[in-house]
């Protein structure tokens, strides 16, 4: 697969705001092409990672984007992949470039959501698994979560304080990211004594769902090029794999694995195949990654990632932990912006903001968070019903 | 006062049989590939889209995973007591089949009962109840001693 570049970023801060998300997918793109030096008249084609809470003009966000910046005639899609939305609308983006269809694209997504759990449309619906999942058993997102977290007790000896850790690292981080919605350092204490949600997970360890905004502008190398950059962030892979049958690891929102009686579970599990991907299409492996972002949904989440993106062996991800590896100022720093932890989850904004914090860190623009002389990054992140993604950028 | 009718919160996902609770769960004729549920659980792709059979899954498997849920879920989940109780969640691992089953489990056991790897069989169990209706739904239970009080 051919490079692109990634020639502007831009966000709008996350937060519980309240407000239109259309205002904030404009800012951030607004800021994008800012950033880019390109001219709006010029984007030819507009791919928006659409969001399900907003009504019609959050099914459409690429047209209402579009719209909002004012209709050009640009090329448009809106792209659905649960938290995987942002790297869809990318990847979709991608596709329109190296096809020759357009020279740069906008990549843009937003949301504003409510308060508490996320919950499923509403209505008497036995046929859907999501539903199913909340009305038999309560098995909200944090449920999921914790199952995971309490298997890596068991398998591998995780303690509350390892997840705990996980928590407070990122809050360093955070701390230093005017994007952030939670800029508050926390300590060991301050986790211990925030109320379980669910056993073994508290609340400061799962993400909130914010508000907030993200946008790429990309575009063909040879556009970047005559641009005059000679030297752009490019993205050298993108993973949207489906699972594997039969995929024994469960996950929301399924009430059940799928069986291994027949056939025997693929060498990868799901979460696994997403980085191996992106790995083999990049050309690149996990010794030549530098900076990651990771969907911590949970602290204990973070931990199950470094394993499956391959940055150590099962088990071994404590150690990394407590080694300051993923420590900014480590050897692999794991969610220099914070992660989910600081900012809550924003559903199709997630994983073009992902993408936003690797470009600054690339280029040596990410200020005291800066991860000294990255030049490959790697991003991962999971949604419901069969989705994850992975992006992988260099310089 | 009339009696409540007792009914599945959801028709077709379990039964009980001489007094033994089962999932209902689909299965690939002519192959150990099951599926729950039945008719929402995929595919096998060397198999395809196709009929399965309707078989009753193994009512004892081992705790894959456990956790519980301190804060009361949001609809479409009902909570069975005002004010809301914790319920205690399992993911058990079936042997024969080889898949994990997500489920409540039974009144008593808190998260500080259970471990991983533990025994646990089907029983079937109120969800809820409104004016006329008890609403039932599979719950896992350990074959153990019950927990007790001072839990």
């Amino acid at each position: 697969m051919e490079d692109i570049a990634i020639l502007g970023v831009g966000m709008h801060p996350w937060g519980k705001w309240g407000r239109n998300f259309v205002e904030y997918g404009t800012k951030a793109a607004t800021d994008a092409l800012a950033d880019a030096e390109v001219d709006w008249r010029d984007v030819g084609f507009v791919s928006g990672a659409l969001t399900v809470r907003c009504g019609y003009p959050g099914y459409v966000a690429g047209s209402t984007f579009a719209n909002a910046l004012g209709f050009t005639g640009a090329q448009v899609a809106s792209s659905y992949a649960a938290c995987a939305s942002g790297a869809t609308a990318l990847n979709v983006a991608r596709g329109q470039i190296l096809s020759g269809a357009c020279d740069v694209a906008l990549v843009v997504g937003a949301d504003t959501t409510p308060k508490g759990f996320l919950a499923p449309n509403e209505g008497k619906r036995p046929d859907d698994t999501d539903w199913l999942r909340f009305h038999l058993v309560g098995a909200t997102n944090p449920v999921y979560f914790a199952l995971a977290a309490q298997r890596r007790m068991a398998l591998y000896g995780a303690t509350q304080e390892d997840f705990a850790a996980v928590k407070v690292k990122n809050s360093r981080h955070g701390v230093h990211n005017a994007n952030a919605r939670y800029t508050k350092e926390y300590d060991l204490d301050d986790i211990a004594n925030s109320p379980t949600v669910s056993h073994p997970l508290r609340l400061l360890e799962i993400c909130a769902t914010s508000d907030g905004g993200a946008a790429l502008v990309v575009s063909s190398m040879e556009f970047a090029r005559a641009h005059g950059v000679s030297d752009p962030v490019r993205v050298k892979g993108i993973s949207l794999v489906t699972p594997s049958y039969p995929d024994t690891m469960l996950d929301l929102p399924y009430l059940a694995t799928d069986s291994a009686a027949a056939v025997p579970p693929a060498e990868l599990t799901f979460k696994e195949s997403i980085g191996a991907r992106v790995y083999a299409e990049a050309g690149m492996g996990p010794d030549d990654v530098d900076v990651a972002e990771v969907y911590d949904l949970s602290s204990a989440l973070e931990l199950d990632w470094y394993e499956q993106l391959g940055f150590c062996p099962k088990g071994d991800a404590e150690k990394l932990l407590r080694d300051g590896v993923t420590a900014i100022g480590g050897r692999l720093p794991v969610n220099p912006s914070g992660g989910l932890g600081a900012f809550g989850e924003a559903v199709p904004a997630q994983a073009i903001a992902q993408v936003c914090e690797l470009t600054w860190q690339l280029r040596g623009q990410a200020g005291a968070r800066q991860v000294d002389g990255a030049r490959v990054g790697v991003t991962a992140n999971q949604g419901l019903f069969g989705h994850g993604s992975s992006v992988l950028v260099a310089r | 006062m009339a009696t409540k009718t007792t009914v599945p919160a959801v028709e077709g996902l379990f039964t009980v049989v001489d007094g033994h609770a089962h999932l209902i769960g689909g299965k690939i004729p002519g192959r150990e590939s099951y599926f729950f549920p039945k008719h929402l659980a995929g595919a096998d792709p060397a198999v395809g889209p196709t009929e399965l059979e309707e078989v009753r899954l193994s009512r004892r498997g081992t705790i894959w995973s456990f956790s519980n849920s301190e804060y009361p879920p949001p609809p479409p989940f009902v909570p069975r007591t005002d004010p809301y109780e914790p319920i205690t969640i399992a993911a058990v691992e079936l042997a024969t089949e080889k898949m994990v089953i997500l489920g409540q489990v039974a009144d008593g056991w808190t998260v500080h009962d259970l471990e991983v790897g533990m025994e646990v069989e089907l029983i079937v169990d109120t969800l809820y109840e409104d004016d006329e209706h008890v609403y039932t739904v599979w719950k896992w239970r350990p074959t153990g001693d019950a927990p007790s009080e001072e839990n």
